[in-house]
């Protein structure tokens, strides 16, 4: 009986548990991403896949050399700078030149979760914050895209890709206008089926849909995100812009195209959901995604660009913490208003 | 209240896995008398018991050792016949040395229990049960150890309608409660006889989880249809044991933050405490031992055992045997149970289990990482508290605000949220501390 003799460890309760852990919920979130991944690079080729590699580097050894800065060892096992990297790379124009490519990533992680105090102080999607510096910064690069799919070019890496840093870039690819440009500019709408099987042009990883929202299920499923945040913002969305539809076909869009467009469903579904910057009851997310909607209506509809969903989620982000000190779970057994 | 505000089951809570396979077909076996026992006077809240027996004196298995002192305590009694050895200090979970009754016993004795004046289902009054009760020296055996007959007093002024007998035995691994009721089915129903009788309720409702059906059907087939008694399944849900949230689950009331059940006009009485005032009532016997789960992967031989009260943790684990690479053991259930660092301490009243854990379940050192603000421990916490606020004021030992603006002390430290967070916070572990504190900063309130 010699094992009766030894020391135990104490510890206190509970002695077990659910097995989940932040590493393993991103990554999840980086296999959700998987499909969408996959297909930027199939519809814009080697370009995409520079710019994605270049953004999860730029990011993971932006974390990396702060971590080492400030003797913060060990925070990319939690894989979450990584989510960052491939979301971020995932918003990019596919032909953005590498080194703007480089800068965004670094500030993204730099200002918009280290300076906050790293994973889980962040106040906004470092991803967004990289992707509002650089639409700030290249306003030209970061509005240039390109046609999807330019058969035979898969292999083709455009000047634009590999132009010397701070050097403006000259694109060389095929351009096309967005869906909500062509349709903000031109009145175009395009058809529904190309957009939500993703067979127009745009960020790398907006464009499909289907893909987009098959990962968002996958999480989902697997009780990794909060499917409420998702809905509220699509069904705000398809309600505000319906009813303007409804009174004025002529001018507003319908519904459908406002939802499958643009980068609502990758902000929907993988950039608004970042548990760190939404609050954290269901009530909460519920007004947070009715938020997003709503700002996402509004920018699009008449704001001075064609896209708003990046704005949408970093206001809403700020107000996110507002929020969790507006509503509060109700306490068992304390009334509302008394406890 | 409308029909559809009944609730099944409380709001929130978890699915731990429930390992209850090991040991919930397992009949209940006897426990040898280890050589020494130590029975503490203090198993229960409340104040200890006060010795009635010499060093030196010989007692027989039964009998009375200690008297309860005052209204708030309650009786020991000899688990077993032998000699008194020593009255001196001995080691407890909670870490504190309590003053206990060291018993050597004769291994040459019949070891037959003594009988005392029996209570009289028939003819005691309330009074004379609640007495009965406290003599017998009954307390809550669902790890609670709160004295029964206390709870049984309904105070000045309150109405009791129902009575909850808690068969709800939601914590992994344990299985007493479930061979408890399929094995002292009688004993359970004479136990709510007795306990209708002391608290005037007019109904009574056992409650139980779906994974004890068997016992739930026993039950059904044998109560009598004189007795105003329901027999209620839930789904399997932690903590549905909990009182308050029971309450909840089977009447749709909530008990007020702060108060007690009696508010909203019920009591609950755990199982196995009612199936041992059924047993020892009408003998006028006392409390000289218990059924325990002995169970976990790091045990050889698991079971449920009816053991001597003050059988050290190390004899019943030298009997049943563990495996060799034992890393931890505990005693309850793994979401509340509190892990014994010296293995001398007795198994008291309110031990439910002394469960094993071997290094496989226990990993080493597990990464904490910062809150990711994922809300699962509030989706969790039963009690509708919000653990992640409550831990980030924590680290930085805002213990007041944590209890004037967050609830603190309605945290009845269940361990969901510890058990879900993807960060591995060691939230629930915060938030003992941090009562502790708010206690010691708050003494007047
Ligand atoms: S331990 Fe406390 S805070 Fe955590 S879930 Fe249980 S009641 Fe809620
Ligand atoms: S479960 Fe852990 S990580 Fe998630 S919100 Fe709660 S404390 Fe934070």
């Amino acid at each position: 009986m010699s094992v009766l003799h030894k020391t135990l460890g104490i510890g206190s309760s509970p002695h077990v548990t659910s097995g989940d852990s932040v590493d393993t919920i991103m990554r999840n979130v980086v296999v959700a991403l998987l499909p969408v991944t996959v297909f930027a690079v199939y519809v814009f080729g080697i370009a995409a896949a520079l710019v994605l590699t270049t953004a999860i580097i730029s990011c993971v050894a932006t974390e990396r050399f702060l971590g080492k800065l400030s003797n913060r060892p060990g925070t990319l096992g939690d894989w979450s700078v990584t989510v960052t990297g491939l979301l971020y790379g995932l918003t990019l124009p596919p032909h953005l030149p590498l080194w703007m490519v480089a800068v965004g990533g670094f500030f993204g992680v730099s200002i918009g979760k280290f300076l906050f105090g790293g994973l889980g102080s962040n106040a906004f999607n470092p991803a967004l914050v990289g992707r509002a510096f650089l639409q700030a910064a290249f306003p030209q690069a970061m509005t240039h895209w390109n046609a999807p799919s330019a058969s035979g070019q898969f292999f083709d890496i455009p000047s634009s890709t590999l132009t010397i840093p701070f050097v403006s870039p000259v694109f060389d690819s095929v351009t096309a206008a967005t869906p909500l440009a062509m349709m903000k500019f031109d009145g175009i709408q395009t058809a529904s089926p190309e957009l939500f099987f993703g067979l127009t042009s745009g960020s790398a990883g907006e464009t499909s849909s289907m893909l987009i929202l098959l990962g968002g299920l996958y999480l989902i499923a697997r009780k990794m995100m909060n499917w409420r945040i998702v809905v509220s913002i699509l069904a705000t969305v398809a309600v505000i812009s319906g009813a303007f539809a409804f009174f004025d076909p002529v001018t507003y869009p319908q519904p459908h195209f406002m939802l499958l467009s643009g980068g609502l469903m990758l902000g929907a579904v993988f950039m608004a959901t970042d548990p760190v910057a939404t609050p954290i009851t269901n009530a909460g997310c519920w007004l947070y995604g009715a938020l997003i909607g709503s700002l996402v209506v509004v920018i699009r509809f008449w704001g001075g660009m064609p896209e708003g969903v990046m704005y949408a989620i970093l206001l809403a982000n700020a107000v996110s913490p507002h929020i969790d000190r507006m509503i509060q779970p109700r306490v068992f057994g304390v009334r509302r208003g008394t406890g | 209240m409308l029909g559809f505000a009944r609730t099944e089951t409380f709001r929130h809570g978890i699915h731990p896995p429930e390992h209850k396979d090991d040991t919930c077909h397992l009949a209940i076996r006897r426990f040898p008398f280890a050589p020494t026992l130590v029975v503490p006077l203090s198993q229960h809240l409340g104040k200890p018991a006060v010795p009635i027996v010499r060093e030196g004196q010989e007692v027989v298995r039964g009998q009375t050792i200690a008297e309860a002192d005052g209204f708030l305590s309650v009786a020991m009694h000899a688990p077993a016949t032998g000699i008194v050895r020593r009255i001196a200090l001995a080691p407890s979970i909670s870490g504190d040395m309590i003053t206990s009754i060291y018993l050597q016993a004769q291994p040459a004795s019949s070891q037959e229990v003594a009988e005392g004046e029996p209570c009289d289902l028939a003819s005691a009054s309330s009074v004379e049960i609640i007495s009965a009760i406290q003599k017998a020296g009954i307390v809550g055996l669902g790890g609670a150890a709160f004295p029964t007959h206390v709870k049984l007093k309904v105070p000045e002024g309150k109405h009791l309608d129902t009575l909850i007998v808690n068969g709800v035995e939601c914590e992994p691994y344990l299985t007493t409660d479930h061979r408890v009721m399929l094995e002292q089915t009688a004993d359970v129903i004479l136990g709510v006889r007795y306990l209708l009788r002391a608290t005037g309720a007019g109904e009574a409702i056992i409650a139980v989880e779906s994974n004890k059906q068997d016992a739930a059907d026993k039950l059904r087939q044998q109560l009598p249809d004189d007795l105003p008694v329901t027999v209620h399944v839930c789904p399997v849900k932690y903590p549905q044991g909990a009182e308050k949230l029971l309450i909840q689950a089977l009447l749709g009331r909530e008990v007020p933050s702060g108060g007690l059940p009696v508010d909203v006009g019920a009591i609950c009485v755990n199982v196995a405490t009612t199936a041992e005032i059924g047993r020892l009532l009408p003998h006028g016997r006392g409390i000289q031992e218990r059924v325990i789960t002995i169970g976990g992967p790091g045990v050889r031989h698991k079971g449920n055992y009816r053991i001597p009260i003050g059988t050290t943790v190390r004899f019943a684990l030298e009997q049943t045997g563990t495996l060799k690479n034992l890393s931890r053991v505990f005693l309850g259930g793994p979401m509340m149970g509190a892990a014994v660092s010296n293995l001398d301490i007795p198994v008291t009243k309110g031990t439910s289990g002394i469960i094993a854990f071997t290094t496989d379940e226990i990993g080493e050192n597990i990464e904490v990482y910062p809150c990711i603000h994922c809300a699962r421990c509030v989706e969790a916490c039963p009690i509708f508290l919000n653990p992640s606020q409550l831990g980030l004021l924590a680290r930085h030992e805002e213990y007041l605000q944590m209890a004037e603006n967050y609830n603190l002390l309605d945290c009845f430290e269940c361990g969901a949220c510890s058990y879900v967070c993807p960060s591995h916070i060691p939230l629930v572990q915060y938030f003992r501390l941090a009562k502790k504190m708010v206690r010691k900063l708050e003494p007047a309130k």
